[in-house]
């Protein structure tokens, strides 16, 4: 039934927008982890230009970030420049740009939620012979489960949504770089709405459960540790 | 054993430079007003705060110096904190854990069953942190401080932040950790009469520095310092039941062959205990007086008459047999009665209080 509903292409838009967007979270938890760490404990002064850069993609036009980063990707670019291959119009390149586009929705709630861990805790736990890294894996993680969960979730759902920065860096190459929110677009632009409307309408449930499901278990959490 | 220590630490409104050689037996009391830096002290030693400069030697291993520092999670103390701070994702028995599982094997001294029993956690090892009230959380802090087996236990105003019935249910838990352990253990506090009742010495912090070091007894009765000279000052004196009289519900307390009587006090004969005697409840006379219903007139020497209090009021500090005890006179009844220092006279103690 499922292959009556929908086309090979537009299945294959559905995978590659999953694969994208659970590769880029994944991406965003091992690099924004410690980033956010890095901004919940510094006084460096220059944390306050990283914490700009980071929420930069929360206000720019995704097609101001696309065009840069196809400048910097692209044939002749500064990447390529230095060794390195062309990751424009690649699903790496779609990578690349997904991470710089959902990097606040991952990196604010981790920070947000180590912080409220706070000093006293961690000298608590120091005092009880928990070295750093000992510290970070038994106090702050556990700690810190919730903002995970919602980095994770706004992560993986803010990336599914995305279109301006994968259209400008990715094109739009079937079962290459053609994400569901661009095949929608082309649907609409052919005027297909039957297919547009599969899409949609799957993209709205996903996300509607995604959310849903965060709040409830939030609600839960908040419950118990009260 | 000993602490040694030397610390220099300067923030922009306060400025802690304090020397001294702590005896690290027993309770030693970091006493003075709040933002005198004796938390400040405290978290110097626990090496929570790495700006501070200066040296730091416990029972002959260097913690600090010029060129070391040891971090918190490699020195071998306990850390008791005023709001306990326990891991709220933890159980009681999680916290516990923590701790004990960090140190090694051999440096067990310190076990589980031993805390659980002295510190009654016994009915909580399942709860969590939030389903504890303050004084039960409190005991957990202190019981997982105690798991570490620490060369010394730093408690920082552990019952500041509880309610008089908290502070009544941990009280009796605190003198079971100073009788049965032989941790030493820095107290910081405000309270003069928490100090009093398990302090053997103490420090006294003023602005940063330290004003003064001593035994306990002598410190609250030295003339020279704001506590004998504060309104209630009191004079703390070690003492042995000696008898007890039930037809008239008495007990009668020996100092040194000296004899106080109290209203009766359930304690077995032979026991030590700590007395106060308020600076104001304590009148001189020459000669025993007689015909008075002031029970206890002990024979003491003048040893030092103070600086006035307030305007024509003075302060004695007397001797009862090799103690310190503090009397509060009028300028007047100092003339009067020609007292001067070394003279024997008879003091009449209104009323006693047992410390313990």
């Amino acid at each position: 039934m499922f292959d009556t509903l929908i086309s090979p292409q537009d299945a294959a838009a559905l995978w590659l927008t999953l694969k994208l967007a659970a590769i880029t979270t994944l991406v965003l938890l091992l690099l924004g982890t410690p980033l956010a760490w890095w901004l919940a404990r510094t006084r460096a002064r220059i944390k306050l230009v990283i914490e700009t850069l980071v929420a930069l993609p929360l206000v720019l036009p995704p097609t101001v970030l696309g065009f840069y980063l196809l400048l910097m990707l692209g044939a002749q670019g500064p990447v390529q420049a230095m060794g390195g291959p062309a990751f424009a119009f690649t699903f790496t390149g779609l990578v690349i740009g997904s991470v710089f586009y959902s990097l606040p929705f991952v990196v604010q709630p981790l920070q947000n939620a180590f912080v409220s861990v706070g000093d006293a805790t961690l000298e608590a736990a120091a005092s009880l012979r928990a070295g750093p890294w000992d510290r970070f894996f038994t106090v702050v993680i556990p700690l810190s489960l919730r903002g995970f969960l919602t980095a994770t979730t706004l992560g993986f759902a803010h990336t599914v949504g995305e279109f301006g920065v994968v259209l400008m860096i990715g094109g739009n190459i079937p079962g290459e770089t053609q994400v569901v929110s661009i095949a929608i677009y082309d649907h609409v632009e052919a005027v297909d709405y039957g297919s547009a409307h599969v899409l949609s309408a799957l993209l709205l449930g996903l996300s509607f459960l995604m959310l849903f499901a965060l709040y409830a278990i939030n609600g839960r959490f908040k419950l118990t540790t009260a | 054993m000993s602490i040694d220590l030397h610390f220099d630490l300067r923030r922009p409104d306060f400025h802690l430079a304090i020397e001294s050689h702590i005896p690290a037996r027993g309770v030693t009391a970091l006493f003075g007003r709040s933002g005198c830096g004796k938390t400040t002290l405290l978290r110097c030693i626990a090496g929570l705060e790495p700006a501070a400069r200066g040296r730091l030697v416990v029972d002959g291993q260097t913690w600090q110096s010029d060129d070391t520092f040891v971090p918190a999670h490699k020195r071998p103390v306990g850390y008791v904190f005023q709001e306990g701070r326990l891991f709220p994702h933890l159980s009681v028995q999680g916290n516990l854990d923590y701790g004990y599982r960090r140190i090694p094997v051999s440096e067990r001294v310190v076990l589980p069953e031993e805390v659980i029993d002295l510190l009654g956690l016994d009915s909580l090892l399942e709860r969590r942190p939030a389903e504890l009230s303050g004084g039960q959380r409190q005991r957990v802090a202190m019981g997982r401080a105690l798991l570490t087996s620490p060369r010394v236990l730093l408690m920082d105003e552990p019952l500041a932040a509880l309610d008089a019935i908290s502070k009544a249910e941990i009280l009796p838990y605190l003198e079971r950790l100073h009788d049965e352990l032989s941790i030493p253990v820095l107290y910081v506090s405000h309270s003069i009469d928490e100090v009093m009742r398990f302090a053997d010495h103490m420090l006294l912090l003023e602005d940063g520095r330290l004003r003064a070091e001593g035994p306990i007894k002598e410190l609250t009765t030295r003339g020279d310092l704001p506590l004998a000279r504060a309104e209630d000052a009191v004079a703390l004196l070690e003492a042995e039941v000696l008898e007890h009289d039930d037809e008239d519900h008495v007990s009668i307390l020996g100092i040194n062959g000296a004899r106080l009587t109290l209203l009766r006090e359930d304690l077995p004969v032979g026991r030590k205990v700590r007395i106060s005697i308020h600076a104001r409840d304590v009148s001189i006379a020459l000669t025993p007086p007689r015909d008075i219903s002031v029970l206890n007139c002990l024979p003491v020497t003048v040893r030092q008459i103070h600086e006035e209090t307030r305007p024509g009021e003075t302060l004695l500090t007397l001797d009862v047999s090799g103690q310190p005890l503090l009397a509060r006179i009028t300028r007047r009844s100092l003339r009067a009665l020609g007292l001067e220092p070394g003279m024997q006279v008879h003091a009449l103690i209104k009323a006693v209080a047992l410390v313990e």
